[in-house]
């Protein structure tokens, strides 16, 4: 509860009701590809956080509506996107490479030299 | 509002709608008279429909489309929104794993029916940041406008 008082800002965000952009995630050997689709972002507004383990997308809808725009009819009713993600410790989210265009977010996400598949070679003793 | 919870594809509401929508396809929309040009939520791409005193303006939200693969076509009121989407899928890589598969892939279409006092001759596309915002004038004889009092 102090917790909470003591960091009003993160508490009005999490009420704001948000849109969760859809996403693809592949993993190969060599890391993960993430794929997020953020329509109506430009790229000043995007957003990613890396904090701990955790990894936070988010992103604003620029308005590009004209004065006297009357909304008809919505199925997008938010402006902000957000979305979080777990990281596992193996991807290495010091080398993450970020492409964002055209409203779509291609994230690659490294795993650390060790992490790499190796074979074992078996011994007979 | 209600709409868009259950849109959110990792929200609460996600297996809600999957139950949703195979109970729909079970047992048809009853009761519930909406567009005869209704879709289910979730279609690609969304679409958002605006209103001035000069234009109808519709936003749809398809990102990562190459413009010139996108069609958009007026037609006796009518408006039609189609296009493919590639598949972000890495080709080539073996041993690859799929995690989640949420965007939308392959063609789409969706229509908009316009009110009567639009003009289709006078119809405006551009494609920024992933939305196609598509303007179409309204009929300058409906543009409401003062008269003068002799």
């Amino acid at each position: 509860m102090n917790e909470r008082q003591a960091n009003p800002d993160t508490e009005r965000k999490a009420q704001t009701l948000v849109l969760v952009p859809r996403v693809d995630v592949f993993e190969d050997v060599g890391g993960i590809t993430l794929v997020a689709d953020m329509a109506g972002v430009p790229k000043e507004l995007l957003e990613l956080h890396v904090e701990g383990d955790t990894l936070r997308l988010e992103g604003e809808i620029a308005a590009d509506a004209p004065d006297k725009l009357e909304a008809v009819y919505a199925e997008v009713q938010h402006s902000r996107y957000r979305r979080a993600f777990a990281l596992s410790p193996e991807l290495d989210t010091s080398r993450i490479e970020a492409q964002f265009r055209d409203g779509v977010l291609n994230l690659r996400i490294p795993k650390h030299a060790h992490a790499q598949p190796r074979k074992i070679e078996v011994t007979v003793a | 509002m209600y709409e868009s919870l259950l849109n959110l594809p990792a929200g609460p509401f996600a297996e809600f709608e999957r139950l949703q929508r195979e109970l729909q396809q079970v047992f048809g929309n009853v009761g519930r008279p909406g567009s005869i040009r209704a879709v289910a939520s979730g279609a690609f791409p969304a679409i958002n429909v605006g209103s001035t005193p000069e234009a109808v303006i519709i936003y749809a939200f398809a990102p990562g489309i190459d413009p010139a693969k996108l069609d958009v076509q007026v037609d006796r009121g009518v408006l039609t929104i189609s296009g493919e989407r590639a598949s972000a899928r890495p080709e080539g890589s073996e041993a690859l794993s799929v995690y989640a598969n949420e965007r939308h892939t392959g063609r789409f279409r969706r229509t908009v029916s316009l009110s009567d006092d639009t003009d289709p001759s006078r119809v405006e596309a551009v494609y920024r940041d992933g939305v196609l915002r598509i303007s179409v004038a309204r009929r300058a004889s409906m543009l409401p406008r003062r008269i003068q009092i002799q």
